[in-house]
């Protein structure tokens, strides 16, 4: 076997150049599927360790970014289970109390919004953003950051394709309100 | 895709998602020691300025599995690595850091051979048989091929000696520059003529 021969071919590039390629965005993905929150960094290590391990088996031609996605996806309801069965501190309950009847989800409650320039205004967005039942804030994740087909988002969250779309109409729509109003708090310092 | 281009809902989003200054880097170094701790980063690599221009290094958990020249394309040296032995390869430039430690002693003038763990799974055969034997060509001596192919027991394999030193995945580190013609001129290597001479003439002044 020559070290310099040969042409490289049906392989896959190494796995530094997945990273580079994909990090940013999965690191938004868990960001906003988790929040502002350490969480959302353990989810990105997870997701990037997970996939290392199962990269030589992955299928040469396959859809890298949607790969990270369903194992981020997968990595952040793991993070959320482990986060429900930590004790819930006191002075988190009236929170939790204020929503009867809204699903355990995953944001913890009181997420710190990045500290900085806007901050006031990110912490109005960030609102919006955990104010979206968990299926629109997924699916506007996976669709609008990641780019993956609304077929594929269904596969991931459950329900119909058509139903992942409504659902990221849905949340969009919020959210645009939302950068509305902090637009708008911005203009006004 | 739907379009999103002025979607101020995606905007915003965009915005406060976006990772700050170093994150990706920090993120990066956390993910190569939680591999490292698992045992599944199958190749480090760095790359470190020399005066033979700057060179990639890679290892193996067995050692250093292959040093490259710019001109060999540190790109598609990587991609050869990644088909050769495993796509599980990332930058972890402490695995190299006695690698590295060596080499620049070595240009410094302060180290006359290597004393360091390598993986010659890129060449087999005859090759590798050749490849192992370099180093016994002490610094600052040359031999021509036919005198390794007889050092190596084969007089007549002088065009595969040629060829061994030509593969040679581990350059510097295995000394294939010591290899020349005949007639006392350089001949041919990897990383191009005038840093095969550049070599030579540090040993020889050392």
């Amino acid at each position: 076997m020559d070290v310099e021969a040969g042409p490289v071919t049906g392989t896959k590039q190494p796995f530094e150049a997945v990273v580079a390629e994909h990090g940013a965005t999965v690191l938004r993905v868990c960001r906003a599927v988790l929040g502002p929150h350490p969480d959302a960094e353990d989810a990105w290590s997870e997701t990037f360790l997970a996939a290392l391990r199962a990269y030589p088996e992955l299928p040469a031609g396959a859809n890298i970014q949607a790969w990270l996605v369903t194992i981020a996806h997968r990595k952040a309801i793991d993070i959320t289970r482990a986060r429900q069965r930590q004790a819930i501190p006191v002075d988190e309950v009236p929170e939790a109390a204020g929503r009867p009847g809204a699903p355990a989800g995953p944001w913890r409650p009181g997420g710190v919004p990045h500290p900085g320039a806007g901050a006031a205004a990110d912490g109005d967005v960030w609102a919006a953003v955990k104010a979206l039942p968990d299926k629109q804030r997924q699916v506007v994740a996976y669709h609008y950051l990641a780019a993956l087909p609304y077929k594929d988002i269904a596969a991931l969250v459950g329900g119909s394709t058509d139903a992942a779309r409504r659902a990221a109409a849905d949340g969009i729509r919020n959210l645009r309100a939302a950068f509305a109003g902090a637009a708008e708090k911005g203009a006004d310092r | 895709m739907t379009s999103t281009v002025g979607e101020p809902g995606v905007s915003a989003l965009l915005g406060i998602t976006s990772p700050g200054e170093g994150d990706l880097r920090r993120l990066h170094d956390r993910l190569v020691t939680a591999a490292e701790a698992d045992g599944i980063l199958d190749i480090g690599y760095t790359t470190i300025d020399s005066p033979v221009g700057p060179l990639l290094l890679a290892a193996t958990a067995q050692g250093l599995v292959r040093v490259a020249y710019q001109i060999e394309d540190h790109d598609r040296v990587l991609a050869l690595l990644a088909s050769r032995i495993s796509p599980r390869i990332m930058r972890a430039p402490r695995r190299l850091d006695a690698a590295a430690r060596e080499i620049g002693e070595y240009f410094a003038g302060r180290r006359t051979e290597f004393d360091l763990p390598v993986d010659f799974s890129l060449s087999r055969g005859f090759r590798q048989q050749v490849q192992r034997q370099l180093p016994r060509i002490g610094f600052g001596n040359t031999r021509s091929y036919g005198q390794v192919a007889a050092m190596v027991g084969h007089p007549k394999a002088v065009r595969a000696v040629g060829t061994a030193c030509a593969t040679n995945p581990l350059p510097i580190v295995v000394p294939c520059h010591r290899v020349v013609r005949a007639d006392g001129s350089a001949g041919g290597y990897a990383g191009g003529a005038e840093a095969k001479r550049a070599l030579l003439a540090l040993e020889r002044a050392a």
